[in-house]
């Protein structure tokens, strides 16, 4: 259970390995200023295909709308440093934009509700509450990094998450949990595979599809679609990766309300 | 606790216990044949946790998929703390027979002392690195993760939490448990002149009480020690019975083929249950009864499963690898078995390796492949320091001959 770290993030690695070493797209000054082409951020129909549903939100569009998303995260659902327009460049801005392209005809609204370095324990006991004063259609939950953080008990943090669902579920909001970014640079101070482990454990035992930052960030880096190691304090390249973010987003919330049938291939 | 542990763990341990304790005040229980000859078993499988703890400390990358703990429940930090009882006991053991009480305690105390340094060395090297990353890299994009450095602020805090072996970065667990461990030998020793197996039930009866009353370590700024010591003390302690003659007093129940179907069936089970980890598809099979039972595995309070897999795995390998196995010999499995015999060294040199090998991938931007190289090569340079030691080692028994070489910490395995 402690390292149930998933076929998937498996399978791609060896691929990766197999593709040999991608070329890395050089992150020159120049280059971000230039006029960049759409960042071709893919996203493998493995992570998106989940068998799980969201039936509040499949209802919702059926009937037209509206679409009531609520974001609950920590400061990664936000873009960090000096706010310049950060506001709608962050994933759920991003996704709120992508999801009003993809339905023209519904209204589609997106509230945030960010709980910086609170963990996952702390945000579960006022999921309920959120719920009952906003009425969202779908809860997408962001945990996980504060917890790695502060290396909470794996345990601890899997039976919070579970709560929190719980209660998301009784409280009678469909549910996406989000996992913790991809962050090179910090992999050896922070350590994340428990916790996105745990997460996928409760997404699996629940039905809850899990939207899995962690290994498309990660799978966009091998690809050298962004160089996320670089120390450049580029809040440009943030932005691309939150635009990519929410485009996944919108696209899996999509796949999830309307599971698609067998696949021909 | 359960039927397959008890079948395992119960009998070899506990069966005996009350026929030796007749036996025991004649003779002292370190008397074995080969005394004097070196356990390359041990070496070597030490030298492989050693490994395969590195392994495990780099990010996920192909050779991980190499590593036990993928197979089954215990892992690579089983067999490290099970061989370190076991040396220890084995060294100091019969340095408390030779020289008494006092000074073998002054002898452990000193290793102790030495793997305390070792940790703060790695702590040093671990605040250099977070402290170049802190001060070089802004990106907004982290702004959230690199809430990490937090702790930078206030080094007056976190460097004595540190001292105390409170506050412990990622991957830097093991030591603390070690040297808690090493602290209580003189302890385990002391009751293991009188009685083993009375050593051996108390620790049973400690491991027993932490899960029946939650005892725990806490740590800084939060948690508690990820290896909980109260509890793992019961495979270091049983490492140290089995040196105390203990395996050779299992060795028949160790031979039957009984033992070896129910370690096989053990295996197997736990073999398939981690599959269901890996492929969720197989989740299905699982019965949920037996999932409620069995989650969760706590490795921090080193669940019963865990050490019922690691005694399986003990008596597997000691059946079909004898001590003469002429392998043991051979050139391949060389680099292992220096590994192994300079443990703490290359523990050290391993966790720092690690730390460089992020490093440089982070530096680098590297991929898969790098990832791969960084593996490999954190290897070689992990024997190759092995085999530097040991050369020294050996051209400074040379010189030094007249010396008396009794009691050396080093002799059963860089010194437990």
């Amino acid at each position: 259970m402690k390292f149930v770290s998933g076929a998937i993030l498996s399978v791609s690695v060896l691929a990766g390995f197999l593709a040999a070493v991608p070329a890395r797209a050089e992150e020159t000054p120049a280059a971000s200023a230039a006029p960049a082409a759409p960042v071709p951020c893919e996203v493998p129909d493995y992570l998106l295909t989940g068998e799980t549903a969201l039936p509040k939100v499949a209802e919702a569009i059926k009937a037209g709308g509206p679409l009531n998303i609520l974001v609950v995260g920590s400061r990664s659902s936000t873009i960090g440093g000096p706010a310049n327009g950060a506001e709608t460049a962050a994933y759920p801005g991003q996704m709120q934009a992508a999801l009003k392209t993809e339905l023209p005809s519904i209204q589609v609204n997106v509230s945030v509700e960010i709980q910086a370095k609170k963990t996952a324990e702390e945000v579960a006991t006022g999921l309920a509450k959120l719920v009952e004063t906003k009425k969202p259609t779908l809860v997408i939950w962001q945990t996980g990094t504060v917890d790695a953080m502060r290396s909470v008990d794996p345990d601890d943090f899997r039976t919070a998450v579970d709560e929190g669902v719980v209660a998301l579920r009784d409280a009678g909001a469909d549910t996406i949990l989000v996992n913790p970014q991809y962050s090179p640079r910090t992999e050896s101070m922070i350590s994340a595979s428990p916790y996105l482990d745990n997460m996928r454990v409760v997404a699996q035992e629940h039905e809850v599809p899990l939207f899995d930052r962690f290994a498309l960030m990660q799978k966009w880096s091998e690809a050298g679609d962004f160089d996320l190691f670089t120390a450049v304090h580029n809040s440009e390249l943030a932005k691309r990766v939150h635009g990519c973010l929410g485009r996944a987003l919108s696209q899996f919330i999509m796949a999830s309300a309307h599971p698609k049938p067998v696949q021909e291939n | 606790m359960t039927s397959v542990a008890d079948q395992i763990s119960g009998p070899s341990l506990a069966a005996e216990a009350g026929a030796t304790l007749l036996a025991q005040p004649a003779a002292p229980a370190i008397a074995r044949p080969v005394a004097a000859e070196r356990e390359l078993r041990l070496d070597l499988f030490r030298g492989l946790a050693l490994w395969l703890i590195f392994i495990d400390h780099l990010p996920q990358n192909l050779l991980t998929w190499l590593t036990i703990r993928n197979y089954g429940f215990s892992d690579a930090t089983e067999i490290f703390i099970f061989i370190s009882g076991y040396t220890a006991s084995f060294v100091y053991g019969r340095a408390m027979r030779d020289v008494g009480f006092v000074v073998a305690s002054a002898r452990i105390l000193r290793r102790v002392w030495q793997i305390y340094v070792a940790h703060v060395f790695l702590f040093t090297i671990f605040l250099a690195e977070i402290s170049y990353v802190a001060t070089r890299f802004e990106n907004p994009l982290y702004s959230e993760e690199m809430g990490i450095m937090d702790f930078l602020k206030e080094p007056d805090v976190t460097i004595v939490q540190a001292l105390l072996l409170r506050f412990r970065p990622v991957n830097m667990d093991v030591l603390p448990l070690y040297i808690v461990l090493m602290l209580g030998l003189p302890l385990i020793l002391w009751l293991m002149r009188r009685s083993a197996d009375l050593a051996l039930a108390l620790s049973v009866l400690l491991y027993a009480a932490t899960w029946q009353f939650d005892l725990y370590l806490t740590a800084y700024p939060s948690g508690f020690w990820v290896f909980n010591p109260f509890a793992w003390q019961m495979l270091f302690v049983f490492g140290a019975w089995c040196a105390q003659g203990g395996a050779q007093r299992m060795s028949r129940i160790l031979a039957s083929p009984i033992t070896l179907w129910i370690c096989i069936a053990y295996l197997l089970f736990s073999f398939l249950v981690t599959m269901t980890w890996y492929l969720p598809q197989l989740g299905h099979f699982m019965p949920k009864r037996l999932e409620q039972w069995m989650y969760p595995i706590s490795k921090t309070d080193l669940d019963v499963l865990r050490f019922a897999h690691f005694l399986a795995l003990a008596a597997v390998t000691v059946r079909f690898l004898p001590r003469d196995w002429p392998g043991l010999r051979s050139p391949w499995l060389k680099p292992l078995i220096l590994c192994g015999q300079h443990s703490l060294e290359i523990f050290c040199l391993g966790v720092f390796l690690a730390f460089a090998g992020h490093f440089l991938l982070a530096e680098l931007s590297g991929g898969t492949g790098l990832h791969f190289v960084i593996s490999v090569s954190g290897i070689l340079i992990m024997s190759g320091a092995a085999w530097l030691f040991s050369w020294y080692k050996h051209s400074a028994d040379k010189s030094g001959k007249a010396k008396a070489t009794g009691g050396n910490a080093d002799m059963a395995g860089g010194g437990a």
